[in-house]
């Protein structure tokens, strides 16, 4: 210990120090977030409209008006289709827990059941986009070729070209897509939810999802060939990782170097 | 020169240390070495270190380094052995790194520190071991010498004389002459940026740059699969990367991907009444605005489009424009706004453009201003 004590100036304990810290924080970060995954849900009926409209009433109205016509704190949600309704709630972003620049991904408080019949009362308003039928999200014969030239047109400018996710203005980010199922995947093409676009099926038709969710199930299944994938990011984090990291260590080493020996 | 102090110009060591009696602390400020080429001690306090004085700290420290030769040893021979030994198909997990070759993995890791251990120990050598008194090495002063200057100038003079280069006039100017015209030829080969497809004299660099494949009635088509596009097509909030329809023959016609890289737009749709101004009146249909897709900063392609702000960002230098306020830049180092496309519908129903870009497309380049 006394020995310990002796060398706690050194200026390499302080750049050790460093190091440990911006790693740990850097691991944390990543074990705090981790996505909870969805289920399909079945379709519903009257006595499941009423449900919806209860569940409704209790956990959304308060942002998106009483008649979901939305209020200065949340869009209308007349012509949203169950489609979008399952995509928010089954990944846990709806209901928000607080106003934000972004709804995060967060554990869902609601059944399978409670979900579908949410999104058969939003349903019931107003037509809008429905749940993919398993039909729909079947990529079984899709091409992934022609799925990765789509996703380089229309998702890599946001989501990053190997599927990792971005940031985007003021606090907004496009989520990574390493862990989203097929049906997220389409239903988020299909209802662009919060900032995301429309990628309607009249632009990009229910085969072309098919072939980039084929595109994205390839990405998630292939490993990372350097090994340490740096959460997909790009030229960014490498670049951190270098300045942060190993840059920390060439200067701990150049310190060594250079300090007199006792 | 005055800097130069001899080594026995009183350096003084450092007594906090507690050197033991029967070391001359004087000893220890003499460099070992004092024949021809060595450097003379430097005048300042010199702190001798523990392994100077003390005989097992001398020992340890070569054994360290020794240590760390050995080390070395071993990881080359570890790298053959692993080279030899594993099978290089074999994948092995490690934590953080993920899944990765077993055999380039240990490869790297031994060739690395058997390299490492080498370097370290050399360091350790001349850190503990070797001598470290402070020495001082000479410099010369950076003025070239007073003679070498007069002489150099005496040159230049008679070469003056001696050439005629001020006597003969006729030899000097049709010499400046030929000195004028020597960069016309690289110039003139500059010409060829003018060279159209045919060979003739074709539009200028300006007039490249200037222009793009969309003229008026030219259908406007998805980026990819090449469909035409009825309005309806495009839901509010959605978003299409798009491009003229004939982009596909004029790219085989120029063999290169400058006329798609220049027409690459953007589609996006809004209420009409989020519009708040445009480039022109009236160039969107609907609701349908179409702009550029080539940042106007250094062309990167955007498509990173929020459609509840409006707002497209430019991945490359974070670059933002407002959609709903005819491209404008919000933030960022773009200087221009996003050039916007006026479009309309044919009598098939599909949107064409109404008439070309009515400005440049992409980065400022010299001519533009």
């Amino acid at each position: 210990m006394k020995a310990l004590a002796a060398r706690r100036r050194n200026p390499v304990v302080s750049t050790l120090l460093l190091l440990v810290a911006l790693l740990g924080v850097g691991g944390a970060y990543t074990v705090a977030t981790s996505a909870a995954p969805a289920e399909a849900v079945a379709t519903a009926d009257q006595t499941a409209i009423d449900e919806g409209k209860r569940l409704y009433l209790e956990g959304c109205s308060s942002c998106h008006g009483l008649n979901a016509q939305g209020t200065a704190t949340g869009p209308t949600l007349i012509g949203v289709g169950a489609a979008a309704v399952h995509f928010q709630v089954s990944t846990g972003r709806m209901p928000m827990a607080a106003p934000g620049a972004q709804a995060p991904v967060k554990p869902v408080d609601y059944s399978e059941a409670d979900v579908s019949a949410m999104a058969a009362y939003i349903a019931s308003l107003a037509p809008g986009p429905a749940i993919p039928t398993a039909e729909q999200l079947d990529y079984s014969d899709a091409d992934i070729a022609e799925g990765g030239v789509l996703f380089r047109i229309n998702c890599a400018q946001c989501h990053q070209a190997a599927g990792g996710g971005g940031a985007l203005t003021q606090g907004k980010h496009a989520p990574s897509l390493m862990d989203a199922s097929p049906q997220e995947i389409y239903e988020a093409m299909l209802t662009g939810p919060q900032n995301m676009p429309v990628f309607a099926n009249t632009t990009l038709p229910a085969e072309d999802k098919q072939a980039i969710i084929a595109y994205i199930a390839d990405l998630q299944e292939s490993d990372s060939p350097g090994g340490l994938a740096l959460g997909r990011l790009g030229p960014v984090t490498e670049g951190l990782f270098l300045w942060a990291g190993v840059f920390a260590v060439f200067v701990g080493l150049a310190v060594w170097i250079a300090i007199r020996a006792r | 020169m005055s800097e130069i102090t001899t080594r026995d110009s009183g350096a003084t060591p450092d007594h906090g240390h507690g050197t033991p009696d029967g070391v001359d602390p004087e000893d220890l400020a003499r460099p070992l070495y004092e024949g021809p080429g060595a450097l003379p001690a430097a005048d300042i306090p010199h702190r001798p270190r523990r392994s100077d004085f003390d005989p097992k700290a001398a020992r340890r420290a070569e054994r360290q380094v020794a240590a760390l030769f050995v080390l070395s040893m071993l990881m080359f021979i570890l790298f053959c052995v692993g080279y030899i030994a594993i099978d290089p198909t074999t994948a092995v997990y490690i934590p953080t790194f993920g899944e990765v070759g077993a055999q380039n993995f240990v490869l790297g890791l031994t060739l690395g520190l058997g390299i490492f251990c080498i370097g370290a120990g050399a360091i350790q050598w001349a850190k503990k071991l070797m001598p470290d008194v402070e020495v001082v090495q000479e410099r010369h002063p950076l003025t070239s010498i007073k003679h070498e200057t007069v002489e150099a100038a005496d040159q230049y003079e008679r070469g003056k004389e001696e050439s005629g280069f001020a006597q003969y006039r006729i030899i000097r100017r049709t010499l400046i002459g030929a000195m004028a015209l020597l960069p016309i030829p690289a110039l003139i080969l500059l010409r060829d940026l003018w060279t159209s497809k045919d060979g003739g004299f074709g539009p200028s660099p300006t007039e490249l740059l200037s222009t793009t494949a969309w003229v008026e009635g030219m259908p406007i088509v998805t980026d990819g699969t090449y469909q035409k596009l009825r309005p309806e097509d495009i839901p509010v909030g959605g978003l299409v990367s798009a491009l003229p329809e004939d982009i596909m023959e004029i790219q085989e016609e120029e063999h290169n991907l400058n006329a798609r890289g220049k027409a690459a737009i953007i589609l996006v749709r809004m209420e009409p009444g989020e519009i708040r101004a445009q480039q022109g009146d009236g160039w969107d249909y609907q609701g349908i605005l179409a702009y550029s897709k080539i940042c106007t900063h250094v062309g990167c392609p955007i498509a990173l489009y929020e459609h509840r702000t409006h707002h497209l960002l430019c991945p490359c230098h974070q670059s933002t424009f407002d959609l709903a306020d005819a491209g404008n830049v919000v933030f960022g180092p773009a200087a221009r706004r996003m050039p916007q496309l006026p479009i309309g519908v044919n009598e098939a129903g599909f949107l064409v453009a109404r008439a070309p870009f009515a400005e440049p497309v992409g980065p400022s380049f010299w001519e533009r201003g």
